[in-house]
């Protein structure tokens, strides 16, 4: 005998394993995203710390969110559709004219600069979940397109391409500073 | 003398399964890539609220997770019908935080327990009663930094 060929390797099975293996992946794995709203709590004061400072009323923007999810920001009735635009004209607003960078319209009953700017949020336990998410969806909304426009008549960038030193001090232009009390509670 | 020469017998040739193991495998890593293993066995409903001002987690190794949501309906007999907390695998009371925030900071090093995020993963469908519980229980357990957990998608979708 002098040369024989060797014999082929069934891969007939192949196809099976790579099945086995890709329904196993399918079973133990999911396709939900890891993303989501970043937000920091407020630190929590020690019991007999001081009362804080007290804010001004115009310093103030307080959303109020009752059970049925309605809104009341600064005593008057808003589509959450609106929320944005009062909230960027309320930290923009530059009530004393320190702030060179704001385009406010510099009510005297609105914010005085950004630092001073807070937005207060008060909901209600029975509030639903996803609207309060909305809420919070526009108000991140609202610091974003600010500080984008800060950052882009900076550093000519947007806020996202801009080192970590450039990206703080667009932060401390315009701090997001949102209170959140306990919700009230629902009779 | 035509060089074509008639094919003999009718029977058509069998169809190559050669490329199916390729196929196949082309499916299975993109499935491998795509998707991430799942963290526990979910024991409530939770199909979370649409945002368009999300971030996507960079580490993965510095997020712990808090579901919240309704049980599921064969867990309704054990856990009743109102929205209830799940951490890892047991479904848990607010007062359980403290310690839960504790063994997942004992997991991490010393400077990557600092950075631990806990994600909020919730139903859209509960109330802010329960939320603020879990939210007050963070705070009381020194966990500052929140991830609302959301998919990318229109605040509308919600308001339906």
């Amino acid at each position: 005998m002098a040369k024989r060929s060797a014999p082929e390797i069934n891969a007939g099975s192949m196809a099976d394993i790579a099945f086995l293996l890709l329904i196993f992946f399918l079973v133990t794995t999911t396709m939900d995203v890891n993303k989501g709203i970043e937000r920091r709590l407020p630190q929590k004061q020690p019991p007999h710390a001081p009362p804080p400072p007290k804010i001004q009323k115009r310093n103030l923007f307080i959303i109020d969110i009752n059970a049925a999810d309605e809104m009341l920001i600064r005593g008057k009735e808003m589509k959450i559709g609106d929320l944005k635009e009062a909230a960027k004209a309320f930290v923009d607003n530059n009530g004393t004219g320190e702030c060179a960078y704001c385009q406010g319209a510099r009510d005297p009953e609105s914010s005085d600069k950004p630092e001073k700017a807070v937005v207060a949020l008060k909901t209600n336990r029975g509030t639903s979940y996803k609207f309060y998410l909305s809420v919070q969806n526009e108000l991140g909304l609202a610091y974003k397109e600010l500080r984008d426009a800060y950052a882009e008549a900076a550093y000519g960038k947007k806020y996202a391409g801009l080192s970590r030193e450039e990206q703080k001090s667009v932060r401390e232009a315009y701090p997001m500073i949102i209170s959140e009390a306990k919700p009230i509670e629902s009779r | 003398m035509s060089k074509f020469k008639k094919k003999t017998g009718g029977e058509a040739p069998a169809i190559s399964t050669a490329s199916l193991p390729d196929i196949v495998f082309m499916l299975l890593f993109f499935f491998m890539v795509s998707t991430v293993m799942r963290e526990v066995t979910y024991k409530v409903k939770i199909v979370v609220p649409s945002a368009t001002d999300v971030r996507k987690i960079v580490h993965r190794s510095l997020v712990s997770y808090i579901y919240v949501g309704k049980p599921l309906p064969r867990y309704r007999d054990l856990y009743g019908k109102e929205p209830v907390i799940q951490l890892n695998d047991v479904i848990a009371k607010p007062s359980d935080i403290p310690g839960f925030v504790a063994s997942e900071r004992s997991k991490k090093s010393e400077d990557d327990a600092a950075l631990l995020t806990f994600s909020i993963k919730s139903d859209r469908d509960v109330n802010m009663g329960v939320i603020s519980d879990v939210k007050d229980a963070l705070r009381e357990a020194q966990a500052y930094r929140v991830m609302y957990s959301a998919r990318k998608g229109s605040i509308r979708d919600n308001l339906k």
